[in-house]
């Protein structure tokens, strides 16, 4: 046990089938790893879906399901478009400027975010934290929201408000617009989400 | 290597069957060293009887754990049937879901005051070191299991609470996005996620936890336990090598802590039985509506134990950088111009607070807010290097310290409040101050605890007979 003299020969040895059975466990690790990820079934869903925007009011919201995520159609009032030029100043993004590629389709890049301006169509979910916002389309004051608010949406979880083009005010915690998918008009009352005309 | 040891031939039958199993297995020696012949300071008050309860809130836990899960279905579409089930038709079902639920947040009452007890007496300082940071990996490996546990009965806040803290890892930068992915497995949080939630819950965080709760009790036993006084009773020891301040942990300790866990079964019994819910502190009404993933609740916040970190992650938006940006700034230059660094210490101290500033501003307020609330938990396991106080305990230390914790204690109390509210100006600023607090008294412990003038430590104990 105490012997000082060190066999060096052997140590080089064990040191190096340690170093090949620690390589063979990492190799081993690849499966379990590799577990965590989405399963096939988990990657086929996601289809587009077809949404009939017929019966959609002015001034409403539906909501339909989108690989998961709740997807908003809201017909605004023109009321509420006359109010989205004003609001820009207390926008973190007004341009939608940040991450175009992955939050707004080319053909929604103006100031009401959509491709008719009266429909928007956006997912619902805070680019923040992704609680789905609440709506507070009643200009005004009213609890947790300041008292110029112009409508549009309140996120329940941190408090980052959207305006009604989905798009984020300042110093909140939300960083981003809300996501606008890929979408085209079938025709002039249907709508398809997560497909569009690829220019 | 032990010789083989006869037994003496007077022996009865149970001495002779004991002398057979010592043989074989340390069980005397092992019964000597953590309960007979453990020696634990004989002043130990109030505040040392939740080590024991944390242990025992620990079998209620598994044990009911062990029960749910005959009845509970990890599967999307049946997991929050399956739990209704347990509470209208399974015979005793109801009692052992409820003493599960208020465990969870009884386990968290009792680890809190366990760890201001630690901070009152400087349970952490040398030699302990490693006892709390064990104890640091318990409290983390407990936040961990709660969170996995609150998925499971698939409610609203369940899914758009493990929603959110699931995105928290989306945020930070570069793998962000690919890691949120791998924890929950499917692109939404769905049934993969609460399946491998349901499987760390059960079995994988359970066994770090019971390393863990190992590893603390060795290293305590190891050093020993501190007490209320802050001094070492190995330092005076008698002719047999036993403290003499000590008392064996049996019979002393365990009839004080027979004595405390039977008051804490009637406050824990009295809740499972007439306020199960906690009055929506301990399970969430909105907890017994399904889950829906394509509506928020319109009012959500996590259970009470996590929401002091949760009002700091609100804390941190743009104008909460900015303000850290400054206070970077005027510590970087007040560390040049009064930290006594040399020209090379001063110019890395300049770097590494341009640096912070420039990354402060160059990544969202988001990935801070996350940083920030990961770094109140982790900035714990640092205590025994911040405090250089001359005492380890608080009955020692200049009487403003006492102040210092009061201030600390009444604004973590005051983040837990607001985190369970809806989110607010007011509240958010006071959030902010609570947030600068909270480190502030960490990170500049170093300093503070060592001002003041300190009170002389008695050579014994203080130790009144009753």
């Amino acid at each position: 046990m105490s012997d000082p003299k060190i066999d060096s020969g052997k140590r080089t040895w064990i040191i190096a089938s340690g170093c090949a059975g620690a390589v063979g466990v990492g190799f081993a690790a690849v499966p379990f790893v590799g577990s965590f990820q989405p399963s096939e079934r988990a990657r086929a869903a996601g289809a587009a879906v077809e949404a009939d925007i017929s019966a959609l009011k002015p001034g409403e919201k539906m909501t339909v399901e989108w690989r998961g995520k709740p997807v908003w159609i809201i017909r605004r009032t023109p009321e509420q478009l006359a109010e989205l030029p004003k609001v820009d100043g207390l926008l973190a993004d007004p341009k939608s400027a940040r991450k175009p590629d992955e939050l707004t389709p080319l053909y929604a890049r103006n100031e009401g975010r959509s491709i008719k301006p009266e429909v928007l169509v956006v997912v619902g979910i805070c680019s923040h934290l992704g609680c789905s916002p609440s709506d507070k389309f009643t200009p005004g004051a009213q609890p947790s929201l300041p008292d110029t608010w112009a409508g549009g949406f309140l996120c329940p979880c941190h408090g980052s408000t959207f305006d009604m083009a989905g798009r984020v005010y300042k110093n909140k915690p939300a960083p981003d617009n809300l996501e606008v998918p890929p979408h085209m008009y079938l025709s002039d009352t249907r709508l398809i989400i997560g497909e569009d005309k690829k220019a | 290597m032990a010789t083989y040891k006869e037994a003496p031939p007077d022996a009865t039958a149970p001495q002779k069957l004991l002398n057979w199993v010592d043989n074989r297995f340390p069980l005397s020696k092992l019964y000597n060293e953590h309960l007979g012949e453990y020696y634990a300071p004989k002043n130990f008050n109030f505040w040392y009887i939740f080590g024991a309860l944390a242990m025992l809130v620990l079998v209620i836990q598994i044990v009911t754990g062990i029960f749910l899960v005959m009845h509970y279905k990890p599967d999307a579409s049946l997991a929050f049937a399956s739990v209704e089930y347990i509470m209208r038709d399974v015979p005793g079902g109801w009692i052992i879901r409820y003493m599960h639920s208020t465990g969870a947040s009884a386990f968290f009452i009792v680890i809190y005051l366990h760890m201001f007890r630690g901070l009152l007496y400087g349970s952490y300082r040398k030699p302990r070191e490693l006892v709390w940071i064990f104890g640091c990996g318990i409290f983390l490996a407990l936040m961990a299991e709660a969170f996995m546990g609150y998925l499971l009965p698939w409610g609203q806040m369940s899914y758009w609470g493990a929603q959110v803290i699931v995105n928290l890892f989306a945020a930070v930068p570069f793998v962000g996005p690919d890691l949120a992915l791998l924890i929950r497995g499917d692109y939404v949080v769905g049934d993969a996620t609460l399946n491998r939630f349901f499987s760390f819950h059960v079995i994988a965080v359970p066994l770090v936890l019971l390393g863990l709760v190992a590893a603390h009790i060795i290293a305590l036993h190891e050093v020993g336990s501190n007490n209320p006084d802050g001094i070492e009773i190995k330092a005076k020891k008698d002719a047999r090598g036993i403290p003499l301040d000590g008392i064996p942990f049996h019979p002393f300790y365990t009839v004080h802590d027979i004595f405390a866990a039977s008051i804490f079964l009637m406050i824990f019994t009295a809740v499972v039985f007439f306020a199960p819910e906690g009055g929506g502190y301990f399970l969430e009404y909105n907890n017994y509506i399904e889950a829906n993933p394509l509506k928020t609740p319109a009012h959500i916040a996590p259970v009470w134990y996590f929401t002091p970190f949760y009002s700091m992650l609100r804390a941190t938006n743009d104008l909460m950088v900015n303000v850290l940006c400054a206070v970077l700034g005027v510590a970087g230059v007040l560390g040049i111009v009064k930290g006594g660094f040399g020209a090379k210490g001063k110019l890395a101290l300049a770097i590494a607070a341009i640096v912070g500033v420039v990354l402060l501003k160059a990544f969202d307020a988001k990935f801070w807010g996350v940083v920030v609330m990961g770094g109140a938990v982790i900035i714990l396991f640092f205590l025994p290097w911040l405090d250089r106080s001359l005492s380890k305990s608080i009955r020692y230390r200049p009487s403003w310290h006492a102040y210092v914790y009061g201030v600390f204690v009444f604004f973590f109390l005051v983040l837990g409040y607001l985190g369970a509210q809806p989110p607010s100006d007011v509240g958010n600023y006071v959030s902010q101050i609570g947030t600068f607090l909270y480190f502030g008294f960490f990170l500049l412990m170093p300093w503070w605890s060592r001002m003041g003038t300190f009170k002389p430590v008695p050579d014994r104990v203080t130790f009144a007979a009753h």
